[in-house]
């Protein structure tokens, strides 16, 4: 792909006026590599999902599932998500700035820097590199990369903010600026580890300590990379497509503060009744507990900005997939801290469940917000209808039937062998000492949830159907957008 | 309050002040992992130690690292719950003092298999060999997935000393001998557990093989607390 017309200089004929012309080209490009990476991901996550059934699928050593499992949460996190929280980014802060990005070069080598670490872990995960530690399994080489990569990100943006021609930052900007601090102090705080081979090193941290700095990093991962980044995203585009004002800047305000300041106590309830002393334990399902708060006032203030705009819904697929988007949201961040209370996870923990709750988050928000954004930018983006709003709309159905059913049958599956594990008969013996018991009752929920991911995976499919057509459509150059601001 | 929350209020002005915005919400993500982390690290009490939790075998070691490299937390934890369903199934609860040495730690977060803290002892090295290659060949209806090539992939023996080092450094007590006998002694240690298994009618020639570390590994979990109670 070759950059366009990019003007860095600002230009206009009026000597009173300055036309700036955003750089919408490295937009392009992440909304381009989203789509990819989300089929790539979303299809390792169907092998493996087939694998837990059937584990024939187990293709050898590079392809079995305990290889490709952290192959498939660093592609839908770091890949698919990652590429678009960086368009929606590119696409919002420079319009809410009103000025083109502080560089062009460093978007490039973030875009490019980017997909080199997913390329790298596409190769090294299943060559069986790893740490170990989830969601951050990548080694110390590709860590390094990533930290490199993240401060010119982080560079460009601040740089950016600093000549911006807007007095006041929008709310999208806040979630902005708590996304790129927080993820590069989560990084590198969880990262230290002394290299004993070129893809071998050790966490400076050892045992209860390990397991704490560990879901400090996982539980905000979720965070400030699958929380912040989609609450920025919202606060920007779905007011665009509803063309109506944020509900109340008041509770952007309180909710803001309250969720980054609450969200970082919650790590600890990933490790309730483990070795982690009993305080922290406690402390982090206490915060787990009041984050209900703030999350919510996320999904009101999204939610209540459709008032009045509700009649839109039947004829914009990408309002429709907001509205699930967000009350998918909801659902999961009530389900949250439900699960961080010790009672519930003392039955949900190490079974489905965790995973079903993984993915009303990361099918219902993060999807769908994803796929909301991209049908808003792809006419947009290049300058041209979209390909087909009927394939849209059946992208939106399948997509949600597909989730449902997926959550649905991980649900049961948990509730279900969780209550096995701990069933007693009536002389006071195990109800099922066999594990392979409770394994066996649950096989037919692996194959609904299957069939749920293969739909959710077409509507992905329908994605890059409808973006490859639509590009195909565009003008040879589609022009990047522009503003004309006062000298 | 209000005058924060107003339209005009104070929160506008520091929506105009990026620098201090960005330092207050950085101030606000710290509070919460440090007050939190800071007594782990800095309270003895926090992680009593237990005498009889010594480090890994160089051979437990490579072992250890080719549970990691095969993903195996995936699907198994190695962390019992205090639950009397679980003491029931599994053996005692896991204690803050076994994992010491763990770099990473290996609890996880889901059972598609069971808990492994208490599988040591619990099975003959040949079962782990029999059950690695097939698993279905030791427990019929498994979902786990074979790992045959375990048994045909020649361990990495020199990799160890440089592991043991970096351990070292980081305060696991390796003494320099440990370190500089750590092939012998993990051959040693191989040889054993392959002599073992052919004994009792496995395969043979499995003493240079990944296999062994992985056995061996095993067959360590939660084996220094029986020594503790016994």
């Amino acid at each position: 792909m070759e950059s366009t017309q990019s003007t860095a200089h600002p230009v206009s004929a009026n000597p009173n006026t300055l036309t700036i012309r955003y750089d919408d080209q490295v937009v392009r490009y992440f909304v381009i590599a989203t789509v990819i990476w989300g089929f790539v991901g979303m299809l390792v996550g169907a092998l493996i999902a087939l694998q837990m059934p059937f584990w024939q699928a187990n293709l050898g050593q590079y392809l079995s599932f305990g290889r490709l499992r952290p192959l498939h949460t660093n592609a839908v996190i770091f890949a698919f998500a990652g590429n678009a929280i960086f368009a929606a980014i590119y696409y919002s802060t420079q319009r809410l700035t009103k000025t083109r990005m502080f560089s062009d070069a460093m978007s490039r080598v973030h875009f490019w820097g980017w997909q080199a670490i997913i390329v790298s872990a596409a190769v090294t995960l299943p060559l069986g590199f790893t740490t170990g530690k989830e969601y951050a399994e990548l080694e110390w080489p590709i860590d390094v990369l990533i930290a490199v990569i993240w401060v010119i990100f982080a560079v460009n943006f601040f740089m950016t903010l600093k000549i911006r021609r807007e007095k006041h930052m929008y709310v999208a900007l806040w979630f902005y600026i708590a996304t790129i601090v927080t993820i590069a102090i989560l990084h590198i705080g969880n990262s230290l580890a002394i290299p004993v081979g070129m893809f071998k090193s050790y966490p400076i941290y050892a045992g209860v300590q390990d397991a704490f700095v560990q879901w400090w990093y996982g539980h905000n991962a979720v965070a400030f990379f699958l929380t912040t980044p989609f609450l920025g995203l919202m606060y920007y585009f779905l007011p665009k497509a509803a063309e109506r004002p944020v509900f109340s800047y008041r509770l952007s305000i309180v909710h803001f503060w309250s969720l980054v300041f609450l969200y970082i106590w919650a790590g600890p309830h990933h490790l309730n009744y483990t070795s982690i002393p009993e305080w922290a334990v406690s402390l982090g399902m206490v915060f787990s507990v009041m984050l209900w708060m703030p999350s919510w006032g996320g999904m009101i203030n999204g939610l209540f900005t459709l008032r009045g705009a509700w009649h839109k819904l039947r004829d914009s697929v990408v309002l429709k997939m907001y509205v699930i988007g967000i009350t998918f949201y909801g659902m999961s961040t009530f389900e949250g801290p439900l699960l961080s209370v010790k009672t519930v996870n003392a039955l949900s923990h190490y079974t489905d469940w965790t995973i079903g709750h993984a993915h009303a988050g990361a099918l219902g928000w993060n999807g769908f917000m994803t796929f909301g954004m991209i049908y808003w930018l792809l006419p947009k983006l290049w300058k041209t209808k979209l390909w087909s709003d009927k394939l849209a709309n059946t992208h939106f159905w399948v997509g949600t039937i597909g989730m449902l059913l997926y959550v649905m049958a991980l649900y049961s599956a948990g509730v279900t062998q969780g209550l096995m594990w701990r069933a007693f008969d009536d002389a006071g013996r195990l109800l099922y000492p066999d594990f392979m018991e409770t394994v066996i009752q649950i096989v037919p929920m692996y194959w609904v949830r299957l069939i749920g991911g293969l739909l959710y995976l077409s509507g992905m499919i329908m994605l890059g159907v409808n973006m490859i057509m639509t590009i195909r459509n565009a003008p040879e150059k589609p022009t990047d957008a522009a503003v004309t601001v006062s000298a | 309050m209000s005058k924060f929350l107003k339209t005009d209020g104070r929160h506008r002005k520091l929506e105009g002040w990026p620098l201090v915005f960005t330092i207050l919400t950085t101030l606000s993500i710290l509070v919460g992992g440090t007050v939190e982390f800071l007594p782990l690290v800095l309270l003895e009490s926090s992680v009593p130690t237990i005498e009889s939790v010594t480090p890994y075998t160089p051979l437990e070691l490579a072992g250890r690292d080719l549970y990691i490299r095969e993903g195996c937390a995936n699907c198994h934890s190695q962390m019992v719950r205090p639950f009397r369903d679980e003491i029931e199934r599994y053996g005692e609860y896991s204690k803050p003092g076994e994992s010491i040495y763990d770099r990473p730690f290996l609890w996880g977060s889901k059972r598609t298999g069971p808990d492994l803290a208490r599988l040591g002892g619990k099975y003959p090295d040949l079962w782990h060999v029999r059950h690695m290659e097939d698993p279905r060949s030791t427990s019929p209806s498994s979902l786990m997935p074979p790992y045959d090539w375990l048994l045909r992939k020649d361990l990495a023996f020199e990799t160890i000393p440089a592991k043991m080092r970096g351990l070292q450094t980081l305060g696991t007590p390796y003494s320099d001998a440990d370190i500089d006998g750590a092939i012998e002694t993990a051959q040693n240690q191989a040889a054993q557990i392959a002599r073992n298994v052919s004994a009792n009618g496995g395969p043979a020639g499995l003493e240079s093989k990944e296999i062994t570390a992985l056995v061996a590994y095993l067959q360590r979990l939660g084996a220094d607390l029986k020594k503790s109670t016994s």
